[in-house]
């Protein structure tokens, strides 16, 4: 390694790490558009590679080489090959439906990677000035809450966890956490008490936080929980960045915070949440059921009938929910919008921002099934379109076409954005029965003049569908 | 080396660079750019590769084993399900999968 001097490693390194923050932001750049979202991802992957293969020259640009560094090297590439392939292997595997909590799992160990950092440096006693031993101590508790807060995301969107744990006095009791952590904190960082048990009980009462954070938190919140999470973990990568002086960790980190906030605040928006409600209040539960002003009956309608009307129709509009994913009937769908569309009827997907466990999941389960992204039009696009429809056609939404959201001010989704199917002069909904759906509000959509109701599984039904528009011929 | 004031300057022009980037976003893409964004945090490999390099004791190795560890499967796991997702994506025009140009 003599050709290596720690001034030549030094600027491998450095040069490295600008192209890997060129890579990883134009790649975010071109994951933002659904043309060049596929590029991204490649163009960001090389990135990664790139700053994980240099890392290995970075213990070379120091003038004392690291005492046990030879034994690290190994351990390093052995933790390398058994995590990544272990995720690798999980990935690979996941159902479409699936992926919220499995980027809720990923994201959690990359927060856990963070506080891990930081506990080598708080371990080792290597923070040396207050500066830095305050982003090393603020970045190892918002990656233990990330850690832990992510993992229970993933335990309740996997069903591992079934409910929601509340008690009396909840955020007292966490705001009495928070105190304490703080605490410890304070005292780590003035370096009075900086001992093994106390850098100890600060990640056991971080980790303790994430977890009381998020139990109360009901499963129709979570994507807006996860979201944050992934936030907070691009900020606690960017603390340790400081701590460590790598500029690749700080750019990265930062971006992936300050654009997961940003898509945090567009997901709660399209929810009709703000983030303070979702944290603090605890609805995605069922919440009080009441009745409401819904009044009439549902008036059902046959398979044969339900498509001789879509085939005879001019227009169809397809409102997808996610009891349609639940069902995998994604695909009988797009073949039913084929043959549709072979027979001269213009198909549209309208999909409402919160369709699926989180936005813009419906559209990869879409996708999936091969529906072209130029068909599926999102809630400002299609709401105008709704009056020019014949058929309106819901398969397992419910809460996204309620019009009630739009008159019951005691409706607790009173205000939410909703698609206004309910304009279309006809309305077929497909649903199992006539319970009420994932909120458990009462849908006053499915009692209109020009609703019928198509009752069986989504997958069945659609199947029926498209028997019956083959038989028009 | 970068300290004191310059490291303020990356930190605030790289926040604002992240806003940009995706303050256009369609909907459709909010899922794959959650998951692509969790990938690029998977960037905490390169710390924590750096952490385990310098331990000096068993505790700092484990905990540094641990966090390359769960740091791989950040920046692994990230990319294989952004790319599965993001594979599915296709116009209606689309033949070639090289073209750009959507109807």
């Amino acid at each position: 390694m003599s050709l290596l001097t720690p001034e030549i490693a030094r600027w491998i390194v450095d040069a490295a790490y600008i192209l890997v923050a060129f890579l990883f932001i134009s790649g975010l750049k071109k994951m933002s558009s659904p043309i060049s979202a596929r590029g991204g991802i490649v163009w960001a992957g090389v990135g990664m590679i790139i700053a994980t293969l240099v890392t290995f020259i970075a213990p070379f640009s120091e003038h004392a080489l690291p005492t046990q560094l030879a034994t690290n090297f190994g351990l390093v590439i052995i933790a390398i090959v058994v995590g990544g392939s272990l995720a690798w292997w999980s990935g690979r595997r996941v159902a479409m439906t699936d992926m919220p909590q499995m980027i809720a799992l990923y994201n959690g160990m990359g927060g856990g990677a963070a506080a891990a950092i930081a506990a080598v440096e708080l371990y080792a006693g290597n923070a040396h000035s207050v500066v830095f031993s305050t982003l090393a101590v603020v970045g190892a508790l918002i990656g233990a809450v990330s850690f832990s807060g992510s993992g229970i995301a993933f335990a309740k969107l996997q069903g591992l966890i079934k409910r929601s744990f509340r008690f009396r006095g909840q955020q007292v009791f966490n705001l009495a956490l928070l105190l304490s952590v703080a605490m410890i904190g304070v005292a780590l960082i003035s370096g009075f008490h900086a001992t093994a048990t106390a850098v100890t009980a600060f990640f056991v009462v971080a980790l303790v936080l994430g977890i009381t954070m998020t139990v109360p938190i009901g499963g129709a919140d979570m994507p807006v929980v996860i979201s944050l999470y992934n936030a907070l973990t691009g900020l606690a990568v960017a603390f340790e960045g400081l701590v460590l002086q790598n500029p690749a960790m700080i750019i990265a980190g930062t971006v992936v915070g300050s654009a997961g906030t940003l898509l945090t605040q567009l997901m709660a928006k399209a929810m009709n949440r703000s983030l303070g409600n979702v944290l603090f209040a605890g609805f995605g539960e069922s919440s009080s059921a009441a009745g409401g002003p819904v009044t009439g009956s549902q008036k059902p309608i046959e398979a044969s009938d339900a498509g001789v009307m879509m085939a005879f129709g001019q227009k169809v509009i397809i409102v997808p929910g996610y009891g349609l994913a639940v069902a995998q009937a994604q695909h009988k769908v797009w073949e039913l919008a084929q043959l549709l569309q072979t027979r001269g009827v213009t198909v549209k997907f309208a999909i409402h921002p919160v369709a699926g466990r989180m936005p813009g999941h419906m559209n990869v389960l879409l996708a999936e099934a091969g529906v072209p992204y130029d068909l599926i039009a999102d809630l400002e696009e299609i709401n105008a379109e709704f009056e020019t429809a014949d058929v309106a056609l819901i398969i397992g939404a419910n809460d996204v076409v309620n019009p009630v959201a739009r008159t019951d001010k005691g409706s607790p989704i009173y205000g939410m954005p909703i698609l206004n199917a309910d304009k279309a002069n006809n309305v077929i909904v497909i649903k199992r029965g006539q319970g009420q759906g994932f909120s458990g509000i009462e849908n006053g959509l499915f009692y209109l003049d020009n609703t019928r109701m198509l009752y069986g599984d989504a997958q069945g039904a659609v199947n029926q569908l498209i028997q019956a528009v083959k038989s028009v011929g | 080396m970068i300290d004191g004031f310059i490291a303020i300057y990356i930190f605030m022009l790289a926040a604002f660079t992240g806003y940009e980037v995706i303050s256009r976003v369609p909907v459709i893409l909010h899922t794959p750019l959650m998951s692509g964004s969790n990938f690029v945090h998977g960037i905490v490999l390169v710390g924590a590769m750096y952490a385990l390099f310098h331990a000096s004791s068993t505790l700092e190795q484990v905990i540094g084993f641990i966090g390359v560890v769960l740091a791989a499967g950040n920046a692994v796991g990230g990319y294989v399900v952004t790319e599965r997702m993001l594979e599915m994506f296709k116009s209606s025009g689309q033949k070639k999968p090289a073209g750009g140009h959507h109807s």
